[in-house]
């Protein structure tokens, strides 16, 4: 039987039981939107996650003292207690080929109380002059920290776009004072707002020398963190070796087992990845079982339909139909309808991603790569599910079937 | 020319054989109108199938128009029908919802007829079958008994086959739409020529049919040709 006489066919069939044929499609319909609904939901967010991580400095070695406990992950580290940096360590670090600059950072949570009586709590981070060229931050009014301000102790303070708004509202707060653990100090600058909340948080901070930090506001040497800003792409891996090298041998301890950790952005990203992955995965996972419910619509619609019309395939047997002629006739029914369901699926689940992102304000993507899925998962249910049904009504003996009340 | 030689037919449930058809011979020449008769339960049924190519016999041979179809598998004995044979059942059997031209047209798609030429060859066998063409386009639910088996009798036309097998034609028509039905068989055999198989219970429709088998207990009994 030619194909446009099996496409007539399957559309006759379909059309003369309209009410059936379009809830069955409606489950393939839900399966198909959600599944692409909730991977854009997925990939958006983890573009948001990329984009915020990669704003943060690329080229970025973060080096924390104590050990990153295996099973709490790069992200999540435990390094509270661990004093193992000093500022004697970043002048070796300085000297390591291919790292372009150092920047040593040591930080805590103070209270701060501004001129005008507002207070915040806020963390503040005793930086050099180099912090900015290797975190990447930008100053919208006012210098940041210089050499000399960091040599001689000075007090003076810039504040992130946050703090500053906790602080003093609309108002330029440079050349006005706030006041950290009950001493007093100038704002020199303001930094522009970064955003890509939660990692890093420049925005709720306040930078002071590092000087001023160590020697006055906590007293004692030890560093925090020291971010190391390499050259060239290309040479993260030798530098990170290399340094891992160099603080060990100052250190005294085992390259192998270090009394430090270096996380690289990479490192931060692969596993930011990997969670957003799962995630979308999950999710993907969540609304595929909707979609094998739908599939499952598709086959018992076909069964029942397959036995409705007995004596149709009797009589079509009878005046010469082969076995092929009928399993196509029946599968080309069930393809159509999960063809069908699967086409208004991906418009849906396109409107519902447009929607979540216009109302509720999450970042989603729906990708070309998602779409060529959903209709290949469309396709196999449509053959999965229409297969059984099919194979059962070629396979019907004339005689029985034209006999069938 | 259908030719059966000896032909039987059992069927295994568990241990028990039962044989339907035992040991049937007899031909059929082209444009004979034949009518099989028997009560229900000799075994016409069993006969009617093999010779529509619907089953096979498990011994004896049938030949139709010289081949051998009593060995074929399923799909070669789908091929046979599509260009051998036209069914009128009891029944009707057409497809609902589907114009009168379209269910004639059915067999042709089957049988890889190409599409401009089918609307032809359904229109000539509808004008065979005397259906009134005013009504080629009505859905086939909408007629009445007697035009329902006049539009089945042209699906069993219209791929100019080698024989027409008509199972219980009048059954389910009342006794005049069954005359008249009767009557057009007679004409297509006497005018057109066609071979015709009537497979009946009743003498009075056996006997619009130049020669009567008449069949019980799986065995032919008598095979008498009118003057």
């Amino acid at each position: 039987m030619p194909i446009s006489d099996i496409l007539h066919e399957t559309y006759r069939a379909l059309t003369s039981n309209k009410v059936r044929s379009s809830l069955t499609t409606l489950g393939i319909v839900i399966g198909i939107a959600s599944v692409i609904s909730m991977v854009s939901i997925g990939q958006g967010a983890q573009g948001v996650i990329q984009s915020s991580i990669e704003g943060l400095g690329s080229n970025l070695l973060t080096i924390f003292p104590g050990v990153v406990q295996p099973g709490r992950g790069i992200v999540s580290s435990g390094r509270g207690s661990a004093q193992s940096l000093k500022n004697e360590d970043v002048n070796i670090l300085r000297a390591v080929e291919g790292v372009a600059s150092v920047a040593p950072e040591l930080s805590r949570r103070f209270q701060i109380v501004s001129q005008v009586g507002n207070n915040t709590n806020s963390t503040v981070f005793g930086v050099g002059p180099e912090y900015t060229i290797v975190k990447n931050l930008k100053l919208s009014s006012g210098v940041f920290i210089n050499e000399n301000q960091s040599r001689s102790l000075a007090r003076v303070a810039v504040l992130g776009a946050t703090a500053a708004a906790d602080l003093f509202g609309e108002v330029d707060p440079v050349g006005k004072t706030v006041r950290i653990g009950g001493i007093n100090f100038k704002v020199i600058g303001l930094l522009e707002a970064k955003g890509g909340a939660g990692f890093g948080g420049q925005d709720d901070a306040v930078f002071v020398p590092l000087s001023t930090m160590q020697k006055i506001l906590v007293g004692d040497n030890y560093l925090s963190t020291v971010s190391v800003s390499v050259a060239d792409k290309d040479l993260m891996a030798q530098v990170k070796d290399e340094v891992t090298f160099v603080l060990a041998m100052k250190h005294r301890v085992d390259p192998a087992e270090p009394d430090f950790s270096i996380i690289s952005q990479a490192d931060i990203l692969g596993t930011l990845n990997q969670v957003t992955t799962t995630f979308t995965m999950f999710l993907a996972f969540v609304a595929g079982i909707s979609l094998l419910v739908g599939g499952i619509g598709i086959m018992n619609m076909m069964l029942t339909t397959v036995t409705e019309r007995t004596r149709e395939i009797g009589l079509r047997k009878a005046i010469g139909a082969k076995k092929l002629d009928i399993s196509r006739q029946f599968l080309a029914e069930a393809l159509m309808l999960t063809f069908m369901g699967g086409l208004i699926g991906i418009i849906l689940g396109w409107l519902i991603s447009v929607a979540v992102s216009t109302f509720a304000g999450i970042a989603t993507s729906v990708s070309l790569m998602a779409i060529i899925i959903a209709f290949g998962v469309c396709a196999a249910i449509g053959i999965i599910f229409g297969y059984y049904p099919a194979r059962r009504a070629a396979n019907l003996n004339p005689i029985e079937a034209l006999r069938y009340e | 020319m259908l030719e059966c030689k000896n032909i039987s037919k059992a069927y295994k449930s568990g241990n028990l054989e039962t044989r339907v058809l035992k040991n049937a011979s007899f031909k059929i020449n082209d444009g004979e109108f034949v009518a099989i008769m028997g009560p229900s339960g000799s075994g016409k049924s069993t006969l009617m199938h093999i010779l529509g190519a619907l089953d096979t016999p498990t011994e004896g041979q049938y030949w139709i128009d010289g081949q051998d179809v009593s060995r074929l598998t399923d799909d070669e004995l789908a091929v046979i029908r599509t260009k051998k044979i036209g069914f009128v059942f009891q029944s009707f059997n057409l497809l609902p919802r589907t114009s009168v031209l379209r269910n004639v047209m059915l067999p042709l798609a089957y049988a890889g007829v190409p599409t401009e030429k089918r609307e032809e060859m359904a229109k000539s066998a509808l004008r065979g079958a005397a259906f009134p063409e005013g009504f080629w386009n009505h859905y086939s639910n909408q007629l009445s008994g007697g035009m329902m088996q006049r539009v089945a009798i042209a699906r069993a036309l219209v791929n100019n086959p080698a024989l027409i097998l008509a199972d219980e034609p009048t059954g389910n028509l009342d006794s005049k739409t069954g005359e008249a039905v009767l009557q057009t068989f007679q004409e297509l055999n006497e005018k057109h020529g066609r071979t015709i198989v009537l497979i009946t219970h009743e003498r009075e429709v056996a006997e619009h049919a130049r020669r009567i088998i008449q069949i019980r207990d799986g065995q032919i009994i008598s095979d008498e040709i009118k003057k």
